[in-house]
């Protein structure tokens, strides 16, 4: 394992990192992490329940003690098993949102807002409390008592709490899994302008590849307490040695700049980045040069060879293919092509890949039934 | 008034002989209670038989044991006679250590449930929260296990109040200093003055039942905030 | 035959019907604690010659009374003092004329101690001790005999605050044997042993100092028409109980 040493200067570009390694075996279940995450930024931890993603956030706040384990954050050593450093929770600098809020029942919104704040001395305090309350909404709700509050509320109110350590990294453990659809929506922009303003680094552990689409920078995919992989999210999530790209559905996310909108048929159009080639959906108007994240999914991708005329298909976009994925026994294979420089993915069954003998370097045509818009980049 | 100046300072004694002990249950028993909630060790259940021995032994038994160990030839009685302090039976002090023998599983019971009602979240939340361990126990868990002191508190007191048959075997019946309201009704009764007995005794049945209405209503209340 | 067969079996059954055991009862006796040892060693002697059976329950006195009041199914009541049958005589529970004194206790100071107390127990005089164990006055007639010793000595006063009372001769006894207090008053019946005191040292107070201890037995209404109640306190008087009843530390 290639560990920098501590004596990293601050400067040093591996300071602006976190470095974690994590051995963690406990019954029949073992964690095994050697990561390398970028110091600021959101990482997501995606992976199915019981891959091991939230016994990694554990580790990370020092509410699990694995039996090996080395954690620096941006230049601090919080962890070091080989020199016997363990720093208990309570004294690292981080802020954790649970999935369920857990927030303290005996505490009102404000009392449970100052809980951590008034543990941190006030030179060390960096979101003053009105900042925190203006930023998650929830002004309205602090004389209110935690059983008052709807879901959504709760996790606003925690995500708050916890900003108010002034943490100087964010560990979020899938803090909109135990909310309905409607309570995802009201939270998720919150999320998204964090994600704008925060200077920290985040963890947000997720096993909706939706929400790590619209709020990570950096993907990291864990499967049986084992990283799969591990980038850049847009590199990663269409990366072509991912089973969970199988088993899940797999989709790209891809970004792009808005550059026109038809009033009468009430389209966007989006240019990706790094080509002319030009997507258009339904949506309501945005301004033009705005930035936009796509996402699309790889069943809702087919492939022609040549460019099809009179197709009721809006979205026609030439591509070349880069790679193939063919596992044996599965009735679908999925392509991995080039636009430019983003990438789309597109599933088509084994018997039309064998009938267009698709190869990689080949030109082809994307068709794309359906794009959806995901949060403001 | 049928009741004798005896009866009346029996009933003071019980009074500051089941306060003095409530206190020093939760003293001890918090810690108790505590730890049973949190460990995992092996030593978990034979702690926890010992502690609740007061509820399935008779009080002579106790009481009887006491007598032996707090004697000039038990253990306890040669340590306290070293360190000067006498020998304890027969005396308030004598008493208030029966007593707290006696009523500890009233108090570590509760406090226990209390403990393990609370779960692991709001430690974890706090721990993430730059609270250590001891800020966390009286900032989140002495809140959160406010009902448990409570009945804790009713039921250590009120367990000490009717305590008899310790009292009797480590007493001696000195009035003013071991001579306690559930033995005042016993000599009572003994000697045939049965307009006395039943002051005391009717007393006593009034103040269980208002101690165990207390206790249900705090329980009702409890429920306000669990959701 | 079959004549000859039926005849034996009236004959058996006849002789059965006319044996002692054919009149045997049961008897339902309340005991004063203090004389249960005694008790079951005359109630095993009373069976054999009688054929009757002695059931008993043990007891404080004062218990024993307040259960008899109450409807307890007792027949012969066998009291620890003389006070409690005398009352229950003329409330009109028992058989009139029935009551009689079947023991006299004596009173000892004792100490689990060998060579604590001397032979006139001027240890009382001496302030060699914490706590004197007695049984609670007001219930006990041991307790009372010891009050009274007390005052016919002069030390009541003097020796108030050392004072440790058991609710029964029994307790009293345990303080004193346990070493909690040094020395009590306690009843010669419980140290005594074949004739001598059995362990520890003790002052036998003599009988001038306290009234006597008078333990009276009478048998209850509803042993009125129990052959084995009158049978039970008429053996109580006889000379094999008496020398079994003084072997335990009684004076008769």
């Amino acid at each position: 394992m290639n560990r920098p040493l501590p004596m990293d200067k601050p400067q040093d570009p591996a300071s602006e990192s976190i470095q974690a390694h994590f051995k963690l075996s406990h019954d029949s279940f073992t964690l095994d992490v050697d990561l390398q995450l970028p110091g600021k930024g959101v990482s997501g931890f995606f992976g199915h329940s019981g891959s091991g993603k939230t016994s990694c956030l554990r580790c990370f706040a020092g509410l699990e003690k694995p039996q090996e384990g080395y954690l620096k954050v941006n230049g601090e050593v919080w962890q070091d098993s080989q020199n016997g450093l363990f720093m208990p929770p309570h004294k690292r600098a981080i802020g954790y949102v649970f999935q369920e809020a857990n927030l303290f029942p005996h505490l009102s919104v404000l009392g449970n807002l100052q809980y951590g704040l008034k543990r941190i001395p006030s030179t060390l305090r960096q979101v003053p409390l009105q900042q925190a309350v203006e930023l998650l909404g929830i002004g309205h709700l602090l004389k209110r008592m935690p059983d008052k509050l709807s879901g959504g509320e709760r996790q606003r109110v925690a995500i708050a709490r916890a900003l108010l350590c002034s943490p100087k990294l964010l560990l979020m453990d899938e803090p909109l899994a135990a909310l309905d659809p409607k309570r995802k929506s009201e939270v998720l922009p919150y999320l998204e302008q964090l994600h704008g303003q925060l200077q920290i680094p985040v963890i947000y552990v997720s096993h909706s590849a939706d929400e790590i689409g619209r709020l990570a920078d950096h993907l990291v995919v864990l499967e049986d307490g084992r990283v799969q992989a591990t980038g850049p999210l847009k590199q990663t999530l269409v990366r072509d040695d991912l089973p969970f790209i199988f088993e899940a559905d797999a989709e790209a996310v891809v970004d792009g700049h808005v550059c026109d909108f038809d009033q009468h048929y009430r389209l966007l159009s989006i240019r990706l980045n790094g080509s002319d080639s030009v997507l258009k959906l339904p949506h309501s108007m945005l301004e033009n040069g705005q930035p936009v994240r796509v996402k699309i999914k790889a069943r809702d991708v087919s492939i022609n060879l040549q460019k099809a005329h009179d197709s009721s298909i809006l979205n026609l976009i030439p591509a070349q293919v880069v790679s193939i994925v063919s596992l044996d026994g599965q009735a679908q294979v999925l392509i991995h092509a080039a636009v430019g420089e983003e990438h789309i993915v597109a599933r088509i069954t084994r018997y039309s890949f064998d009938r267009l003998k698709l190869l990689p370097q080949q030109q082809v045509w994307l068709q794309i039934k359906s794009v959806s818009l995901l949060g403001t980049a | 008034m049928p009741l004798s100046n005896d009866d009346l300072s029996a009933i003071w004694l019980t009074l500051e002989l089941a306060s003095l002990t409530t206190v020093l249950l939760l003293l001890i028993g918090t810690p108790i209670a505590w730890w049973l909630a949190r460990t995992d060790s092996w030593l978990k259940r034979p702690v926890g038989a010992v502690v609740a021995l007061p509820l399935v032994l008779p009080p002579t038994v106790i009481g009887f044991y006491l007598l032996i160990a707090l004697g000039p030839n038990g253990y306890i009685g040669q340590l306290t006679e070293s360190l000067g302090w006498g020998i304890l039976t027969f005396s308030f002090t004598g008493l208030v250590i029966g007593s707290v023998f006696y009523s500890l599983p009233f108090v570590v019971q509760p406090l226990q449930n209390a403990f393990e009602s609370i779960g692991n979240a709001p430690l974890e939340a706090a721990a993430t929260l730059r609270a250590s361990k001891l800020d966390t126990f009286f900032s989140v868990v002495i809140p959160l296990a406010r009902p448990g002191f409570i009945t804790a508190s009713i039921l250590g007191f009120a367990h000490t109040v009717g305590e008899f048959g310790v009292v009797l075997m480590i007493g001696g019946n000195i009035p003013g200093k071991t001579q306690v309201v559930s033995v005042q009704i016993y000599n009572h009764v003994e000697t045939l003055q049965y307009t006395q007995a039943h002051w005391l005794a009717g007393g006593m049945l009034l103040f269980s039942f208002v101690v165990l209405l207390a206790l249900y209503s705090s329980r009702q209340a409890k429920q306000g905030w669990q959701s | 035959m079959f004549r000859h067969r039926l005849k034996a079996l009236c004959a058996l059954l006849v002789a059965g019907a006319l044996s002692p055991n054919s009149f045997a009862a049961d008897v339902n006796v309340a005991v004063a604690a203090n004389f249960t040892a005694p008790l079951k060693a005359i109630a095993a002697e009373f069976e054999k010659d009688t054929g009757h059976r002695v059931i008993p329950a043990f007891g404080a006195t004062g218990q024993l009374f307040a259960q008899i009041n109450n409807g307890a199914p007792f027949e012969v009541f066998l009291s620890a003092d003389d006070s409690t049958p005398a009352k229950l005589e003329q409330a009109g529970n028992s058989v009139p004329g029935s009551r009689f004194t079947y023991a006299t206790g004596a009173l000892v100071l004792w100490s689990a101690k060998p060579g604590y107390i001397d032979e006139q127990g001027a240890v009382l005089r001496q302030n060699g001790f914490k706590h004197l164990a007695m049984a609670n006055p007001k219930a006990a007639p041991y307790g009372r005999a010891a009050t009274q010793t007390l005052e016919k000595l002069g030390l009541s006063t003097r020796l108030k605050d050392k004072i440790v009372e058991g609710q029964s001769i029994t307790q009293a006894l345990q303080f004193v044997s346990t070493g909690n207090a040094e020395l009590g008053f306690v009843a010669l019946s419980q140290v005594y042993k074949d004739g001598k005191i059995s362990s520890g040292s003790a002052w036998l107070v003599p009988d001038a100092y306290y009234q006597p201890i008078e333990q009276d037995a009478l048998i209850l209404s509803k042993g009125a028409n129990n052959p084995a109640a009158k049978a039970l306190t008429d053996y109580l008087k006889g000379p094999k109980a008496q020398a079994i009843i003084k072997s335990y530390g009684y004076k008769i």
